[in-house]
């Protein structure tokens, strides 16, 4: 016998899958959205002075112990780990070229950032849905205030601005962590460290990667404030929000890296064509090997 | 569409030659929350000058209807006005100075955690005035003293302060601009009688000071008593059939306390009645 009430068919995996894509589809466009009106701001009008640099100190001056604390260990971990098999090849003098390539290029900047969309981007998201949740963002439109000109726009300024630097100190202090080591316990003579550091390392890699990081902090920016504005309610969807803008932003960032870094590679492809050919032949010869 | 003319901050409310008129209104208004209705075809005309207060049970829509009023949120259905102009379909950015003849006391205040009493005060006149800062900091002072905050609270930040003096301080944001229409959302929820009654009196005062239109939503039928001109009662769409109107009351504060719609003596008197069982099934 019939009870009356239609009942809903029990979900299957083709249902989870269209929902879980609606749902990407749906964050994607709003990200979008949100980033272009945020990018319609950066023209009309920044916010005043004292907001800016609020947020520049917040980003840039407070994120700088935890930076520098990566960068020195990421160097000195490179140069352990790198050590013995550069010893088996007997080309340990070669590590200050290994370590300050892969740090500047790829390490560096993805660490860096890594750290950042941890400390930062997590801050901003949590700052932003407790303002969501406690109506102080529907104050702000209330007193005349555009939220999105006076919370999200100094907060992609310093990001977009600081992280670069905040990379740029991460790299010096991880090329200073991975030398002072290898002299120090290592016994690499400091002259062939940096003499094979300056032969590898060239200004493109490390343009490169303070590059990398310029869209590393744009999207932790856009992701941790759009994760903010969007938060649900409660002391749960404030811990929600800051969490998926970590992890959104970690893989963002991971995705960002590999793509810039087909492009980067072509550009140097393009660049370094003859020189690569040579130094490549110079290194094989410094092997005894086959040229 | 004619634009709504903007309103210059510290300008006289604006009266015009019939004070009874219409300065807000719902026409035939809905609001859904994904597939949740929250309002149904609601229409609600709030006349310049008089002191509106909104009652009902939680989760019956009061707060957002406030936030339809002031275009924080735009309707699923319907039309919201200001003085007779639609501000339906028009962006955020287009809003933002006509806003300011709005004063907004949130529920729980919304000041804002990372500035001072005197910044939060002081916010609203920075942002949309070009004072200098003597004149913010003696407007700020004097926005203070109405709500009855001495000058020492202006450093203080909003965690170091008291349910009732964040009320105050909220109140005091809302009025630095000096707006036409005062929108007090739970302006007492959460304090004790005595600070009620205080907020309650700082309605009353801020209304006799100069022509304002305020709009009050509350629980509290103290609150009702003492400042009400008008009482509208929302009713939740849970409790509703289909066709039946979601406003249950609107009339003089008297008429609400002599209802004799069961739901309206019900919520008056804060009798539980037939809930008592509901709860009981549960």
């Amino acid at each position: 016998m019939s009870t009356g009430t239609a009942s809903t068919p029990p979900d299957t995996f083709i249902h989870s899958l269209g929902r879980f894509a609606i749902d990407v589809v749906t964050d994607v466009g709003d990200l979008t959205l949100f980033t272009l009106n945020m990018v319609s701001w950066l023209v009309r009008g920044l916010p005043k002075r004292g907001v800016l640099m609020r947020c520049f100190y917040e980003v840039g001056v407070r994120s700088l112990p935890v930076v520098l604390v990566t960068g020195l260990f990421i160097g000195m971990v490179l140069a352990i780990q790198s050590y013995d098999q550069f010893h088996m090849m007997r080309m340990e003098s070669r590590l200050g070229a290994i370590i300050n390539v892969s740090l500047v290029k790829e390490l560096g900047p993805v660490l860096a950032a890594v750290m950042l969309a941890g400390r930062v981007g997590g801050a901003m998201a949590a700052e932003l849905g407790t303002m969501k949740v406690t109506e102080q963002i529907d104050a702000l439109r209330a007193l005349g205030a555009n939220p999105t000109q006076y919370l999200v726009v100094p907060r992609f300024l310093a990001c977009f601005l600081l992280i670069p630097m905040l990379t740029a100190f991460a790299d010096a202090i991880g090329v200073l962590g991975g030398w002072l080591l290898s002299v120090t316990m290592l016994d690499i003579d400091s002259t062939f460290y940096w003499y094979h550091s300056n032969k590898y390392v060239t200004i493109y890699d490390i343009c490169g990667g303070l590059m990398k990081s310029m869209f590393f902090g744009a999207a932790i920016a856009m992701i941790s404030c759009n994760r903010g504005f969007n938060c649900g309610s409660g002391a749960e969807g404030v811990g929600r929000a800051a969490t998926d803008s970590f992890v959104l932003s970690f893989v963002v960032i991971l995705g960002l890296d590999f793509f810039l870094g087909l492009v980067l590679s072509a550009g140097y492809r393009v660049i370094y064509a003859d020189e690569a050919a040579s130094v490549m032949i110079e290194t094989l010869r410094s092997m005894g090997g086959f040229v | 569409m004619t634009a709504v003319a903007a309103r210059e901050p510290f300008s006289e409310p604006y009266v015009g030659d019939d004070p009874g008129r219409p300065i807000l209104e719902l026409r035939n208004v809905s609001r859904k929350f994904g597939s949740n209705y929250i309002l149904r075809d609601i229409s609600l005309k709030v006349r310049a000058g008089e002191t509106l207060c909104l009652i009902g049970e939680s989760g019956c829509g009061k707060s957002v209807t406030m936030k339809l009023l002031v275009g924080l949120l735009a309707p699923s259905n319907g039309d919201v006005c200001w003085d007779g102009v639609s501000i339906v379909g028009r962006s955020d950015d287009e809003l933002v100075r006509d806003r300011l003849r709005f004063g907004y006391l949130f529920q729980g205040a919304a000041l804002f955690d990372s500035m001072n009493v005197f910044e939060n005060v002081a916010f609203g006149l920075r942002q949309n005035t070009h004072m200098t800062q003597n004149f913010i900091h003696e407007t700020v002072l004097e926005r203070l003293k109405e709500v009855g905050l001495p000058p020492s609270a202006a450093f203080k930040m909003p965690s170091e302060l008291s349910g009732g003096m964040r009320k105050r301080v909220g109140l005091a944001r809302a009025l630095a601009l000096m707006p036409d229409i005062i929108l007090y959302d739970e302006p007492t929820t959460g304090l004790d009688p005595i600070m009620t009654d205080v907020i309650n009196s700082l309605i009353k005062k801020t209304r006799d000071r100069r022509p304002v239109t305020s709009i009050v939503v509350t629980h509290e039928m103290s609150t009702v008593r003492k400042v009400a001109d008008r009482v509208v009662m929302f009713y939740p769409l849970t409790r509703l059939k289909p066709d039946e109107p979601q406003i249950v009351f609107e009339g003089t504060p008297e008429e609400a306390f002599t209802s004799s719609d069961p739901r309206v003596s019900q919520f008056v008197y804060g009798e539980a009645g037939e809930r008592m069982q509901e709860l009981a099934l549960l």
